[in-house]
């Protein structure tokens, strides 16, 4: 634990796996770049693996002023204990005072760890940050500048917003898509400061026997527009409909959960809480209710079209089009309207 | 010979069935709309607890923390086949945070003593942090093992698993002891075995008993009724279902760590789930409704 430090840097940790910053790292930098510039102090990015110091020039451009690099044979490959113990060090070296990471698989295994030995605070899964005051109830003292960490709880029906104010780093893990990637600027400039970290045996105490990596076949997060089926497509026969409608429009195909449960696409489509979370320029759900769960996953698209027999669907509530309809009809209808144009 | 583990389970609000308001008026969780269940991904902890102690011996002790309806899960364990439950409960771990909560357990797994494995659920359906794991094995001072999938091999004191990081898997060893977060894919948990069930149902804490004699005695003075939670308690222990029930003196807990002073993240605000609504354009399920929006959205570049 470390002191509370107005000062101290907003810290991303930059995971990175074959030499590829993973598609969060970019979006946590705009993020850490804006809460940077509220607070008036520099980014930072912990930066860790073997002759990775190339990455470090994206992250700059990306926003960061510091990248703390650390260039060492064991952390080519991503383990807990020697990540956990090299992003302990830094923290006590230079005293963050909010450390981010990407709410990955890798992220909420890494980060856990490290709020445990330095007895900070840490909150899964934000869907939001921002700057903002507290009053503590009890005590009638005011904190200022204090990270505001938001995210859905109690499976996406309630949005909690949490404070530290004491034990800091404030640390948190981001969730995947939901930040908004900005443009890289090469022209910016940044130091990279490198870092030595002493390991003990325990920290290499876990040995990586095997690893195996699968190409991304569905690439959702990259799409521009996603046609994705829900439950009320009724059968996998029907779920050709929506593969036809992304076909014609160049889209990705989504499902909610109901359509994966029910066997009609693989599980690698699924959008919502439990599945990827996308943003894209358009978004057509169709036969989906809209469960909380699904919500959180596509409601920050820029336009949702929503096809569902049942016009009280809580999916209508988030759509800037709604179609109460069949969708076997409806489909049809927009493949041809979308075929005229131009 | 054989292997000793320790599993973490939890009950937890159903927050896949929410059968009315999510929220009271006052802004807290209204728990009366949400049905406690037993953790799914804990019970897959259990399960690849009870398969370690199938193939090589050894004994699975069940923990939980919580208030006493938590021997709920706890007597569920017993039914699958769990070999003994441990209750923490003590009102001073109320509003406890992962890392508190991490605390508390730890210092449960110290008291049970000898362990190799500790399996935990990755995470919870009420938080979703699947934080508690990983804190807990620092706080151990023990390796973790995250996203268990699947046991490759053990041998000795070294251990092999192969853990799904989404997209692919990687197989590690280590040492034991060991904590190993397991997901849903890991297994199918097995039913609650009925003869277990006849016998287990029995099974109380010693806060549950006393809750019993209350209703059961309800004209006998205070010393009476003490005598016969003694009597129930130590009739339990003889026939082997007792849950064990320790409070935080019981775990030599240091209480600046537990419960709200124990947490560094506090709430600040809860909001309901309020879906919002602008711009909305009802579209009739025609030629002409279909081809209007479609024109529209390419005139504003969506479709470009």
């Amino acid at each position: 634990m470390i002191e509370p430090n107005p000062k101290g840097e907003v810290w991303i940790f930059a995971e990175q796996e074959d030499e590829r910053l993973s598609e969060t790292v970019l979006e946590l930098c705009g993020k850490a770049r804006e809460l940077a510039d509220k607070l008036g102090v520099k980014v930072g990015a912990v930066l860790a693996g073997w002759n990775v110091r190339e990455l470090s020039y994206l992250l700059i451009a990306h926003g960061v002023d510091n990248v703390y690099y650390v260039h060492d044979t064991r952390l080519e490959y991503y383990r807990t204990q020697p990540y956990a113990r090299t992003v302990c060090e830094l923290i006590e070296r230079h005293h963050p005072q909010i450390v981010l990471f990407g709410a990955t698989a890798l992220g909420r295994d890494l980060a856990p760890r490290i709020a445990s030995e330095m007895r900070a605070g840490l909150t899964a899964d934000c869907t939001d940050l921002q700057i903002g005051s507290y009053t503590d109830a009890k005590t009638k003292t005011d904190y200022h500048n204090l990270l505001h960490q938001i995210r859905p709880a109690f499976g996406g029906n309630i949005i909690a917003t949490i404070i530290n104010y004491d034990r800091w780093p404030q640390m948190a893990t981001v969730r995947e898509g939901v930040m908004r990637l900005e443009e890289g600027n090469p022209q910016r400039s940044g130091k990279i400061i490198e870092e030595k970290i002493e390991f003990s045996d325990f920290d290499m105490a876990i040995k990586l026997i095997e690893r195996h990596r699968e190409k991304k076949k569905v690439n959702l997060k990259a799409a521009r527009m996603i046609v994705a089926g829900g439950g009320g497509v009724g059968s996998k026969a029907n779920f050709k409909l929506i593969h036809e409608l992304a076909g014609v429009l160049g889209a990705a195909v989504g499902a909610s959960r109901a359509a994966i449960d029910s066997g009609f696409i693989g599980k690698e489509h699924q959008i919502g809480q439990t599945g990827t979370t996308v943003r894209p320029a358009l978004y057509i759900a169709c036969g989906i209710s809209g469960a909380v769960q699904h919500r959180a996953g596509m409601e920050e698209s820029a336009k949702i079209i929503a096809i569902n027999w049942d016009k009280e669907a809580p999916i209508f509530g988030v759509a800037h089009y709604g179609i109460v309809g069949d969708l076997a009809k409806v489909i049809p209808m927009m493949i041809k309207a979308i075929r005229a144009r131009g | 010979m054989g292997y000793d583990t320790i599993v973490c389970v939890k009950q937890v609000p159903d927050t896949g069935n929410i059968t009315g308001e999510a929220m009271k008026a006052d802004g807290t969780v209204n728990r009366a709309a949400l049905p406690a269940i037993f953790n799914p991904e804990d019970l897959h902890a259990l399960e690849a607890a009870l398969e370690l102690r199938e193939r090589f011996g050894g004994t699975v002790t069940v923990l939980t923390m919580g208030p006493m309806g938590a021997c709920e899960v706890l007597r569920d364990c017993l039914y699958r086949g769990a070999d003994r439950a441990v209750l923490v409960s003590d009102r001073r771990a109320a509003a406890s945070d992962t890392l508190a909560t991490s605390y508390i357990l730890s210092q449960a797994v110290k008291k049970i003593g000898r362990y190799d494995v500790v399996f935990c659920g990755r995470q919870a359906i009420d938080g979703d942090t699947a934080q508690v794991g990983p804190q807990m094995a620092e706080k151990l001072g023990i390796p973790q093992i995250t996203y268990f999938e699947k046991l490759i091999d053990i041998a000795g004191q070294t251990i092999r698993i192969r853990r799904n990081v989404g997209n692919g898997w990687e197989i590690l060893e280590g040492k034991l002891p060991i904590l190993a977060t397991v997901i849903d894919t890991a297994n199918e948990p097995r039913a609650p075995a009925a003869k277990r069930a006849m016998r287990f149902k029995r099974a109380r804490c010693r806060g549950e008993i006393i809750a019993d004699v209350a209703k059961d005695l309800p004209q006998a003075d205070a010393p009476a009724k003490q005598a016969e939670a003694d009597k129930r308690a130590e009739a339990a222990r003889k026939d082997g279902v007792a849950i064990e029930q320790w409070d935080l003196d019981d775990l030599k807990a240091d209480l600046k760590w537990c419960g709200v002073s124990g947490s560094p993240t506090k709430v600040h605000r809860v909001q309901s789930i309020v879906l919002t609504k602008e711009g909305f354009t009802s579209i009739a399920p025609t030629e002409e409704g279909v081809s209007k929006m479609i024109h529209e959205l390419i005139v504003d570049r969506t479709l470009g």
